[in-house]
């Protein structure tokens, strides 16, 4: 406990040491990976249309789950990204119908930038009334919400042939989705320099512990509205994963608050903030998505499908608390 | 005159109804070392929040190398040249030692320099913060500090919990910040390390600074007379009210109602005691690196009292002896027999129960004064969970009345003064016929009277069989309410007097762990 504490912990090779703390995030692609074998196993006809469909259909809640994970890891939370999702959704359907296809890079700038803004506004809302982030954030879900309906009435609108064109299909080899390309393409732009600047870096210490990040000179009001920010970006290109998938501006939020956090609470991203990245929650969607698939192809009624899931993402979370316990012990 | 490398002067800070600092002053010189001292509540650690940013003072001027500063962030501090090392590492859990480093732009090679110099010359630096241990995450917040080359580094009891050989190492790079003209504030409840490494200290007392004195053989004496202020005719006249004061609001406290206890409050409560039986041993026990081997007995019909600065292991005496923390050594007696608690439910069902200097810990803030009261009454669900039928109002309403509960607010305890909410604490376990009471500092921020009145209560409760252990940050009550006197000092009990004797110099020196000074007749064996 006291002198020979001191010394640092046994010292292993530095790839070593990126695995061992990865742990969590390594077990969910074996996991992942078992999954698409059992999916094979179970239907024999499982092929490329098959995976580029689940490519598709898990791009809206990827993109969910990274803007709540970049919430969260700062300390944060937002019950509004659904809602910012069908805002901006709407708006790039909208604008999309009366662009065309050159004006329509326009509108996807100009949906990015109305996203930050949006989510700025929440983080604005969060840090200067003081009020709960949970709070401020399921009130300003309902405005959103109820700005996609002024918007856009009913479903309509549309979307630029090129865009559609984004996540149709498949790249290079008919096993690769270009929905999934994008998807990487698109969060890797992000996140890769946002992790490494010392944005990126404060946006952790902020969630890790306020304290010691005062004392460390990060700006925590600022820090927590950035935050809130890039979520807000991250959720507009999810209204426009949803303008790709389906052509089309839907002014109802969709399953994308509670799915995004289930994903990120499966994908290692600890709810008290400072922990973890993008890397889990993307495999935690794929996960959700197939085991859902899965009870499909079995036949299992969607009834219980539904409460399937909600265990094995107790159980799963569970588990990891119980290693992590475990390895704190040691 | 010498130019001052810091200078605060007129520092005023309230939070609140309270005032933390009322014109504090502090002067620091190139090439010195400057220890920061005051006796526990002075006001140290909110004027060094204050002087790195973290706090906003009410008033004051600050002058940095001479210009006019004022240090709105730790950023700032950092850039006008101040850098601070607290009692908790800022060092981000979740980020590895490169990104910490980062974060705080601090330069690599100069950080790795120093933690060599520092004892530590080969950490890796992708390692967690979170999976290094405390002394190393201190020396890592020393060495980024040192790094920054700070005119002024400020140290806020960072040896307090390093080993021996590190904090000799420590305090030997620290002090070598003089020889580039750098400054050093130090603040340590060593005394020892004080004497070796200052050149002067500035003493605080109650939010002023009331002297800078010189470092050199024979200042302890000036220090401590200084933090204590002027009382040189105040023992003899507490002397004789103290007691006496007590007895009166004790006698008051009973009530007509209270009936047969009326009569134990005698005029001189404190000569009572005569030692029941043993209620609650400790035998030896340690809580990590914080307590060592402590061992004490405390009897019915006795008040106990327990002397420490800040951080001496305290906290975790009374956290053990609740069932709130589990001793990694030693034995717990209640009645004589050892127990284990596992849970502070296994202690209060054997009769042990903590009263926190934070009331609002204890209660449910929203709940009337009768709820909170009959709150343990209700918590073990006993009978099924049905509340117990006449006996409990009965005894509820005697325990408020008992005690006097200001019960004009009583709809919410949040509303109640802190006196009244500390008062339905005890009087809940009063209720309760609870017969072992732990008070961690139970009157901590509470005016004058109902101090007088909480620590009447609780003499009156050991005189009538209870027995009381009583941690109190103010040395000068420990005669109205102790029988006895423990001294703990980095976690080991240095001292255990005759409350009669223990007068606010004696016990300040021993909670400092001074050799008694030999004109007072405290202690027989006082050979200095």
């Amino acid at each position: 406990m006291s002198a020979p504490a001191v010394a640092a912990p046994a010292a292993r090779p530095g790839i070593g040491r990126t695995i061992a703390r990865n742990q969590w995030v390594v077990g969910l692609y074996l996991l992942l990976a078992a999954l698409l074998a059992f999916t094979f196993l179970i239907k024999p006809g499982y092929g490329p249309a098959d995976i580029e469909s689940l490519a598709i259909s898990v791009l809206p809640i990827v993109f969910a789950a990274a803007a709540q994970a970049v919430i969260v890891i700062a300390g944060g939370i937002d019950l509004s990204i659904g809602s910012l999702m069908a805002l901006t959704n709407v708006v790039a359907a909208a604008l999309m119908a009366q662009s065309g296809e050159v004006g329509a890079v326009g509108v996807v700038l100009l949906v990015l930038i109305l996203g930050t803004l949006l989510g700025a506004v929440n983080g604005i809302l969060v840090v200067v009334s003081r009020v709960p982030d949970i709070v401020v954030t399921l009130a300003m879900s309902f405005v959103w919400a109820g700005a996609a309906l002024l918007v856009l009435g009913s479903p309509g609108g549309s979307a630029a042939a090129w865009f559609m064109a984004l996540a149709d299909g498949t790249f290079l080899i008919e096993w690769l989705p270009r929905a999934f390309v994008t998807m990487v393409v698109v969060l890797a732009v992000i996140w890769i320099p946002l992790r490494r600047s010392r944005l990126g870096l404060s946006l952790y210490a902020v969630g890790s512990d306020r304290v010691a990040a005062l004392r460390s000179g990060v700006p925590i009001g600022r820090t927590k509205i950035a935050a809130y920010a890039i979520g807000g970006l991250l959720a507009g290109i999810g209204g426009l994963s949803l303008s790709m998938s389906t052509g089309i501006g839907l002014p109802v939020p969709g399953p994308y608050t509670l799915g995004g956090v289930a994903a990120i609470v499966l994908g290692g991203v600890s709810l008290a903030g400072g922990r973890g990245g993008l890397m889990g929650p993307v495999a935690a969607a794929f996960i959700l998505a197939l085991i859902r698939l899965d009870l499909v192809f079995l036949g299992v009624t969607s009834d219980y499908s539904q409460v399937i899931q909600g265990v094995v993402l107790v159980l799963v979370v569970m588990i990891g608390g119980l290693v992590e316990l475990r390895r704190r012990r040691a | 005159m010498t130019e001052h490398l810091l200078e605060a002067t007129g520092v005023v800070k309230r939070y609140g109804g309270v005032t933390a600092l009322r014109g504090a002053s502090l002067a620091v010189r190139p090439g010195e070392v400057h220890a920061l001292l005051g006796a526990n509540g002075a006001g140290k650690s909110t004027l060094i929040k204050i002087l790195t940013g973290t706090v906003r003072p009410d008033s004051g001027s600050f002058r940095v190398g001479g210009t006019e500063r004022t240090i709105r962030s730790a950023a700032e501090a950092r850039a006008v040249g101040l850098a601070s090392i607290y009692q908790d590492p800022s060092v981000i859990p979740d980020l590895d030692v490169r990104d910490n480093l980062r974060l705080t732009r601090t330069p690599l090679d100069a950080f790795r320099g120093w933690m060599a110099e520092l004892g530590i010359p080969d950490l890796p630096l992708d390692v967690l913060s979170r999976d290094l241990p405390l002394p190393t995450l201190r020396i890592v917040d020393l060495a980024r500090a040192l790094a920054a080359e700070p005119q002024v580094l400020i140290l806020d009891e960072t040896t307090a919990a390093l080993p021996a050989d590190l904090t000799e190492r420590v305090l030997e790079v620290v002090g070598r910040q003089r020889d580039h003209g750098r400054a050093v504030i130090f603040i340590s409840h060593r005394l020892i390390e004080i004497s070796t490494l200052c050149d002067r200290a500035t003493v605080l007392r109650d939010g002023q600074t009331v002297g800078v004195v010189p470092i050199e053989p024979g200042a302890e004496d000036r220090i401590v007379a200084l933090m204590l202020g002027p009382q040189a005719e105040r023992p003899e006249t507490e002397r004789a009210t103290g007691p006496v004061a007590a007895g009166i609001v004790g006698a008051a406290l009973l009530g007509a109602e209270a009936g047969p206890g009326g009569a134990d409050a005698g005029p001189a409560p404190t000569a009572a005691a005569a030692p029941g039986e043993l209620r609650l041993a400790a035998r030896g026990i340690g809580a990590g690196s914080r307590l060592h081997d402590v061992s004490l007995e405390l009897r019915a019909g006795e008040v106990l009292g327990v002397v420490a600065l800040e951080g001496q292991g305290q906290e975790e005496l009374f956290e053990t002896l609740a069932g709130a923390r589990r001793p990694t050594a030693g034995t717990i007696e209640v009645d004589g027999r050892p127990v284990r608690f596992h849970h502070p439910a296994d202690a209060i069902r054997a009769g042990v129960v903590l009263v926190p200097a934070d009331r609002l810990q204890a209660l449910l803030p929203q709940r009337s004064v009768r709820e909170n009261v009959a709150l343990p009454f209700s918590a073990p669900f006993r009978r099924w969970g049905l509340r117990r039928g006449a006996e409990e109002p009965r005894k509820v309403s005697a325990a408020i009345e008992r005690l006097q509960v200001d019960t004009r607010a009583q709809a919410e305890v949040r509303r109640l003064s802190g006196g009244n909410q500390q008062k339905v604490t005890i009087a809940r376990w009063v209720a309760l016929g609870v017969r072992t009471l732990l008070c961690f500092d139970p009157t901590r921020g509470i005016d004058i009277r109902t101090k007088r009145q909480i620590y009447a209560l609780l003499r009156e409760l050991a005189d009538q069989g209870a027995a009381v252990l009583l941690y109190t940050s103010e040395l000068e009550e420990i005669r109205l309410a102790c029988d006895r006197v423990v001294v703990i000092f980095g976690g080991r009990v240095v001292d255990v007097m005759d409350a009669a004797l223990a007068d606010e110099p004696t016990l300040l020196r021993a909670a400092y762990a001074l050799p008694p000074d030999a004109p007072l007749p405290v202690l027989d064996e006082a050979a200095s």
